[in-house]
Order: C-alpha cells, then structure tokens, then sequence
C-alpha cells in the first residue's frame, strides 16, 4: 500500500527528529550564510540603499546589467577573466599529470617520498606570504632580475608590467599547487592493475607506450573530474591572488570580474552595480559548469551528474 | 618467446634530475627567506643573486617582531581564530555528515542536495557583507567563525567516509538502543578519527592561511589576525602604522623593516610546515576520498 508523501515525511520525522537535531547548526549556516546571500542578490535588480534594506529599496530592472555592458571596462574584464582561466586550464591542468607520470616512474622509494613531501610545500603557505614573496623576488633589484642581469639581460620591474601579470599568475599558481594536485593522479595511477603493465611489458612495450596506452588511459576519469571541477570554479578561483598582486599599472591585464565586483562593492560601495556583476558572473559560471560536464561526458563518458 | 633487447635508457637519469629540480624550486624560495632572516640587514640590502646561506648571522629579525605590539596581537589573535574556528567548524561539519549520511533519512538527501548546489551557485560577495552587516556581525571575531563555519568540500569527504562505514555497526547499537546522538559519539566519531585529524588539518591551515574575511569584516586593527598585518608588511610594504621610536631602536626605517619582514613570514610560516609532512598520511587519504565522490 502506498502512502502519501506528507503522512511518510512526518512519520520521518516522529522517528528521525533526534538525528534531524544534530543537523540544525549545519543547516542553519547553508540557510543563513549561503541561501541568505542568494536571496540578497535581488538588490541587483534594485537602487539599494542601507537605510531603506532591502525590501524597501526601489525596483529599477535591468538598469545595472546596462551600465555594465555598456561600461568602457565590461569586455576588458570578460576578456581578462576568460584569458587568466585559459591560461589556467592549458598549463595548470596538465602541470600536476606529468609531474604524476615522472613520479610514477622513479624506482627508489625513499626518493620518491622526499620529492612528494616537499612538492606539497608550497600548498602550505599563505597566499599573503606567497603574493609578498613574489613581489619581493620580482622587484626591481629582486633575485629574479638579478639573475637575469648575470646573464646579461635587462631588468624589468615584473610586476608594473602588465605583459607579465598572467605569466606570473599562472607560473605562481603551478608552483603552488603542482604537488598538491597530482595526489589524486599518484592515486589513480595506484589503482591501475600492474597486469596490465607486465602483460605490455611481455608484448615489447617500452616505457612510453605503456605511460601513452595504459597509465593515461587509466587515469582519464580523474583527468575529468578535476577539469570540470577546474572549470566550474574558474569565475570565482584567484581572484583573492589577484586583489593581491596587481595595482593601478596592471589593470589592464589582471582586473577580472570578481575583483571588480570587490572593487565597486565594497571600495566604492556601489552595492546595487556590484550586485549585478557579481550575479552575472555567477550565472556564467553555471552556465561553463553545464558545458564542462556535457563536454566531459561526450568525450570520457564521466560527469558530475 | 624473445623479449626484444632495448638499448639503456638515459631516461630514469635524466627523469632523476628533473625531479630533482622541481623538489628544489618548491623547497628554495622558502629557504631563501629562511636565509634572509638570519642575515645582518645592511648586508642583505647590498647583497645581488641567490643566497645560499645567512649573511652573517643575527637573530635580532626575531627578537624585533616579537616585540613588535601588532605582530604580537596578531599572532595571538590567529591562534585564536584557528583554535575556536577549527573546533567549532569540526563540530557542525561532523555531526551534519553523519545525519546526512544516513539512509534511513528521508530528509538526509534533499539537505545534501541543497549543499552541494550552494557550491555551484553563491550569492556573491556584496550580499554576503551586506548580511554580516544587517546580522550586526561587522568588526566582530564571531563574523570570521560563522562566515567560514562549514566548508562544502569538507563536508563530502567526511560525509563519503561515513557512508564506508558497515550499516551493521548502526543497526547493532539501535537494536542496544542508542540514541543518534550515542551513535555518533561512541560509533562514528571513534571510528573516523583519521578523517577527524585531516579535517583538523585543512580547517586550521585554512584558518591559519586565511585573510580576506578578515580584511572585509574587522575593522578594529586589535583583532587582525597575523596574515592582515603580514599583508601590509609584505605587500602595501607599509609599517608606519606599528613603527615609532620605541619599536625601531637603533635601526634605521629601512633596516628594520627588512629584518622584521624576513622573521615574520618565518614565524607565520614555520609552524605549519613542521606540522605536515607528518600528517601526510592522512592529508592523502582525504584529497582521495572527495575525489572519488566529487
């Protein structure tokens, strides 16, 4: 006999309700500081003003998304937020994978252990030290320069250079998280049957063709998974690092959408205007996830849903 | 059969070297800082290329940073931060993935799902400060651990460990009649003490590393945690705020700026990186198991 939803639920939660209980505090911090804010981005479609709130504030539609597209800054931001993530995903994905394969390929153990423990070291410092390091190594009379200069190049000042922003993101970034990343490859290439090797080996095999026909087939789906993942962070993802390293000279290369939205929002206190950026640029980022996934699924039949 | 003879490879060498170098440029920017905070401060200014160890030898950087009131202030206050922030965070995000976890619950899926699409969709930064502010949360500790209380990410990989755990285990301690709560307690917490200590890990190097929600929601220079005030050491390059003439000494401005910044980072960076590598075990198996289940 079936019963109804409501008649079950309820005698759900007759039963479940001391379990139901352990759970208030988490659901009261996705309600309050994660729904809240969904909630609050009506004020993109309003003129808010903290003294009215905001139900009080007036209705005003699309205006903000106007200004936006209309700015002289909107497509320079699309552009740099799509340049910077391009950058991203075409080295900082494969980065970690190959540095997996050539790990996967040392024999001594003890080796191997060392190189993974200190490649993770960089995971570990705070992007504040890490944005102060680079800044302090790429100055003018930094060690970078000095070394350029001992070779007989000339000394640039990095970072008022807006040529050099996404390579010195992008290069930072890798560092940071090249160790850090390949765990999970190190790990799928643990669960890869070694049968498979032996059977290639006997079949005359050598080391590149079994890392090109087992070892990366054997880890595609991983390779998947965090490239969507990659993907559907990509609007929302270094924008701290960025608000930490550029400055009025590099704007022009290094101002994305998130930092703009800091920028107005909470620098200039356009509320109402930043909302509306910042709405646009998670609706963006939605709609690269959907993509990404359906991508994923026609090409490695892996997806998140 | 004949197994086909290949000509020595110089790969493993030269795969050996690469290797090599990659560990070293992941290990020297920190060593060089090292390096640099134990070097007499005229003789780093002057000083062009790599170091390869202290200049001179002087740990002054130290003694000044310690005595500096803000850097003092701040480290105290990112002890507290990490402390109660991390407690708090494992708290709540432990007990809401085992409900969560639960099969028998009917609401346990529908809640998980409103999590996870929290993590595709926010609200974005400017009504997120706009709450704090109408919460009467700006400028208050209690913003920074209510504002970072639950991380998603966490919450899945402690949830998919749950899920490994047997149904059996449950179902013996109802039938003994325990309580969720007795259940969680006695069963599952001691059961995922290895996940409890990679949660610890990445709550507090979290907390430890964080700065932004500090920098957007305190105003009071009194509760910044060490990261603000490294940020303005290190990156506004701006310490007229916490020099005067009792600080400096006998230093000039720009001596004693140098030898405070090298000893800072040490000091805000050091702990953390002694502690890893022997949580590495553990640290591992988390990064595994979200992956499986993302």
């Amino acid at each position: 006999m079936k019963t109804g939803l409501l008649p079950r639920l309820g005698r759900d939660m007759r039963r479940n309700w001391p379990l139901y209980l352990l759970a208030v505090p988490m659901i009261l911090f996705y309600l309050i500081f994660c729904y809240g804010p969904i909630y609050g981005q009506i004020i993109a479609f309003k003129d808010f003003s903290p003294g009215l709130g905001i139900m009080g504030s007036p209705w005003v539609g699309l205006k903000h998304f106007e200004a936006f597209f209309q700015s002289r800054t909107c497509w320079a931001l699309i552009r740099n937020t799509f340049m910077i993530n391009l950058y991203a995903l075409a080295f900082g994905l494969p980065a970690p994978i190959i540095f997996a394969l050539l790990l996967n390929e040392l024999r001594n153990p003890l080796f191997k252990r060392t190189v993974q423990t200190v490649s993770y070291m960089p995971y570990f410092i705070s992007l504040v030290v890490v944005c102060g390091m680079i800044l302090e190594f790429t100055r003018q009379d930094g060690v970078v320069n000095d070394l350029i200069a001992l070779f007989g190049g000339r000394r640039t000042s990095f970072m008022l250079d807006p040529g050099w922003f996404r390579p010195i993101y992008t290069i930072t970034d890798i560092w940071q998280g090249l160790g850090w990343g390949s765990i999970i490859y190190i790990a799928a290439i643990t669960n890869i049957d070694q049968g498979l090797y032996e059977a290639a080996t006997i079949d005359g095999a050598g080391r590149w063709r079994k890392m090109w026909h087992i070892t990366l087939p054997g880890i595609r789906e991983t390779i998947a998974i965090v490239y969507i993942m990659k993907v559907g962070q990509m609007m929302s993802l270094g924008f701290e690092k960025i608000i930490l390293l550029y400055n009025g000279m590099t704007y022009e290369t290094a101002d994305v959408i998130s930092s703009y939205v800091y920028r107005m929002g909470l620098m200039q206190m356009n509320f109402s205007y930043s909302s509306a950026v910042g709405l646009l640029n998670s609706v963006i980022n939605l709609v690269l996830l959907v993509i990404a996934n359906k991508v994923s699924k026609r090409l490695f039949e892996v997806g998140m849903w | 059969m004949k197994l086909r003879k290949r000509p020595k490879s110089i790969f493993p060498l030269l795969n050996g070297i690469i290797l090599c170098l990659v560990g070293a440029l992941c290990l020297y920017p920190m060593l060089y800082i090292v390096f640099a905070s134990l070097s007499e401060p005229a003789r780093i200014m002057k000083h062009t290329g790599l170091l390869l160890g202290p200049l001179g030898f002087t740990f002054e950087g130290y003694t000044l940073a310690f005595r500096n009131p803000n850097i003092l202030t701040g480290y105290m206050n990112t002890i507290f931060y990490v402390a109660v922030g991390t407690a708090c965070s494992l708290a709540v995000t432990a007990a809401g993935a085992f409900v969560t976890s639960r099969k028998d619950a009917m609401l346990a899926k529908p809640i998980m799902l409103g999590i996870i699409f929290t993590m595709y969709f926010s609200g974005g930064l400017i009504p997120l400060y706009l709450l704090v502010n109408n919460l009467g949360l700006y400028n208050t500790r209690m913003a920074i651990i209510l504002v970072g209380l639950v991380n998603t990410w966490n919450l899945i990989v402690m949830r998919t460990s749950y899920l490994g755990i047997p149904d059996s285990l449950e179902e013996s301690a109802k039938i003994d009649g325990a309580s969720p709560l007795r259940t969680f307690t006695s069963i599952y917490l001691p059961l995922s003490k290895p996940m409890l200590a990679t949660m610890t890990l990445f709550y507090g190097v979290g907390n430890w590393n964080s700065w932004f929600n500090h920098m957007i929601f305190l105003r009071d220079r009194a509760k910044y945690p060490l990261q603000l005030i490294m940020r303005e050491i290190l990156i506004a390059n701006d310490m007229s705020s916490m020099t005067n003439m009792n600080t400096v000494g006998t230093y000039t401005n720009d001596m004693y700026q140098v030898l405070v910044k090298y000893a800072v980072v040490v000091i805000a960076t050091l702990p953390i990186l002694c502690i890893y590598p022997f949580l590495q075990r553990y640290f591992i198996k988390g990064v595994m198991v979200g992956a499986i289940k993302g």
